[in-house]
């Protein structure tokens, strides 16, 4: 991936309208097809829990990809972040708790709420990147289970352990946006946008700078660059796509309490960005999906097995380990692995191709 | 940003030395890897430091960009006090420095590497646009690719890149965005004969105004490629001179080949 796409020069001279279009890889058009037309196919269970569900978890894992993938800062605080957003909505727009809500508009409530995430986020990702690795880990992990007994235990903001309920999308241009077809193609639009956003932003000077800081922090000082700034405000861009998956989760399941942004949640983040892949703003969406089918379907194999359906997390955590043990790079490094593998010429032996280097052979 | 204002830093850049350091010391607990050192170099000017291991080079190095501060004394660049100043603003002022180990961007490309180089001393740091097909920063990242021979190389990851292109491509880092004084920490460690003459061809056909320290073991190197040396030995300046002074200087002779023992 070069700065500049030579490629994109040739196809600008033929056709001035087809400049993108032409670019555009064909299983992108496959799977944008299928997207677009699956309620047509899927009932609204899939459209509305599977789907919507997993849009949501991929945008708030996104956000941590983009911390940990491109600037190697493994955050465990993007569930706070979105819950952050969630509570904002529900406080500041209107909820089953007439007495807290202050119920403004949804064009009010809405930027609150993402701007309210983002200086949280802002705030969390100061504290944390002066330190790395295991310790930044460990200082957003304590400020998550910190904000988790915090909204448990303040009535006056939070409304403590109970939370808020009957907190619904606006009925914007006389749609209702729960409803499963709506709800889909809300997070659908949400979910393609964040991750046209990231892989846009990847290339711009501040997301190659980042992952410049992400392979030499001391190098990019004696480069010009403002390392710590640097790193505290890719916080604050993740915490703008964590606050809009915050959004449409407390939409989705119409009500916010502490155990949304509980340690498991927290963790859930993590588990599912793994089993994605890291590396790339595809991954957690492919994690995203991997987790809500096994936390949809597990409970009815357990049983189906005689074993109790409460043991899905079982099931999980055994998958997430035999991944990791496997593939640390996640389902997009198995991916790639097998695809190198079915290029490898049997004469030479080398199956690189310069496609593949995005993944090979990075230096953490 | 400093408080001095543009036109003060203007003035000052006319008149003073490129760097000064006054009294500089740096302790590492007990251990004092650099003693009152004062040393002045002149814009333009081309100075090689030598001495063994553990003499404290590439402590006054690091003295010098800010990866870590210096215990006491000052250090003053292009006649600014950059003493307290992060490494980032001392860079932005026209140092530029290459690491002995190569410390680059292993995950991003040649070109990339040489971009943010370009980027990191000029505007738009935190741009969140991407560069244009015309953007003159690519352009002179391209440039500066040609110039270190690694143009065949420039869309290869960095962590693919031989040991020798690796150097190369540390060189070209020091040179990206009009850098006035450059520190080069053992440019030609581990390199060919044949690379080191290149090496050789690139430091001697640098601008005139653009002056440099070198750290180099390879005294054929050091001394083809400077006009001044500077001696350190345990922390301290044993003896500053031209090459061929310090190449006579009976007491260096004693202290590199070892004759006192």
């Amino acid at each position: 991936m070069a700065l500049v796409d030579r490629a994109s020069v040739s196809a600008a001279q033929s056709s001035p309208s087809g400049i993108w279009i032409d670019k555009v890889p064909t299983y992108y058009w496959v799977i944008g097809l299928i997207m677009l037309f699956m309620p047509v196919i899927a009932n609204d269970f899939w459209l509305f829990q599977v789907f919507g569900w997993t849009f949501i978890l991929g945008m708030i894992a996104l956000s941590l990809m983009f911390l940990a993938g491109y600037g190697g800062m493994v955050s465990l605080i993007q569930m706070s972040v979105a819950a952050v957003g969630g509570y904002m909505v529900a406080i500041f727009g209107t909820s089953g708790i007439t007495d807290l809500s202050l119920g403004l508009p949804w064009w009010l409530y809405v930027p609150i709420a993402i701007i309210v995430a983002m200086i949280f986020g802002t705030i969390v990702g100061a504290l944390a990147v002066r330190t790395e690795g295991i310790y930044t880990i460990m200082i957003t992990l304590a400020i998550a289970a910190a904000f988790f007994y915090f909204a448990r235990q303040n009535y006056h903001i939070f409304n403590g352990y109970t939370g808020f309920n009957l907190v619904v999308p606006p009925q914007l241009f006389g749609v209702d946006w729960r409803q499963p077809m709506p709800f889909y193609y809300l997070t659908l639009a949400f979910a393609l946008l964040s991750y046209f956003v990231v892989v846009y932003v990847s290339r711009t000077p501040f997301g190659l700078a980042l992952q410049g800081v992400r392979d030499n922090p001391r190098r990019m000082a004696a480069l010009g660059f403002n390392v710590t700034a640097h790193r505290v405000l890719a916080y604050t861009f993740a915490s703008v796509i964590a606050a809009v998956g915050g959004i449409l989760l407390v939409w989705q399941n119409a009500q916010i309490s502490p155990g949304t942004a509980g340690i498991p949640a927290v963790i859930d983040i993590l588990v599912i960005a793994v089993i994605g892949g890291i590396r790339k703003p595809i991954g957690p969406f492919i994690g995203a999906f991997i987790y809500v089918l096994l936390r949809t379907f597990s409970p009815d194999v357990l049983t189906a097995f005689g074993m109790s359906g409460e043991r899905f997390k079982t099931l999980i955590g055994l998958g997430f380990l035999v991944l990791v043990f496997f593939s640390p790079d996640g389902v997009l490094g198995l991916w790639e692995r097998w695809q190198n593998r079915r290029k490898r010429d049997p004469l030479m032996g080398s199956g690189e191709t310069p496609g593949d280097r995005d993944v090979g052979g990075r230096n953490v | 940003m400093s408080d001095t204002s543009v036109a003060e830093r203007l003035s000052a850049t006319g008149t003073a030395s490129a760097l000064e350091l006054r009294g500089v010391s740096r302790y590492f607990g007990a251990l004092a890897a650099l003693e009152d050192i004062t040393m002045t170099v002149e814009p333009g000017e081309r100075r090689a430091v030598l001495g063994s291991n553990g003499a404290g080079k590439t402590t006054l190095f690091n003295c010098i960009t800010g990866d870590f501060l210096p215990s006491s004394g000052s250090i003053r660049l292009f006649g600014e006090d950059v003493t307290v100043f992060p490494a980032h603003e001392r860079i932005r002022r026209g140092l530029r420095r290459t690491y002995q180990i190569s410390l680059l961007f292993g995950g991003l490309t040649v070109l990339d590497n040489i971009y943010l180089a370009c980027r990191g001393v000029s505007r738009g740091r935190f741009s969140l646009i991407r560069p244009r097909r015309n953007d003159a920063l690519v352009s002179a990242a391209e440039e500066l690719c040609e110039a270190v021979h690694l143009i065949s190389a420039r869309d290869t990851l960095v962590s693919e890149l031989s040991y020798g292109q690796q150097r190369q491509l540390e060189i070209a880092l020091a040179l990206a965005g009009a850098p006035r004084f450059i520190l080069f920490d053992e440019p030609a460690a581990g390199l060919s004969p044949a690379e080191r003459r290149e090496l050789i061809d690139i430091l001697t056909n640098l601008p005139e105004h653009m002056g440099y320290i070198i750290i180099e073991h390879d005294m054929d190197v050091a001394l083809r490629v400077a006009e001044s040396v500077t001696m350190m030995h345990n922390g301290r300046i044993f003896k500053e001179g031209k090459p061929a002074e310090i190449e006579e200087d009976p007491e260096v002779q004693e202290l590199y080949l070892g004759g006192g023992h």
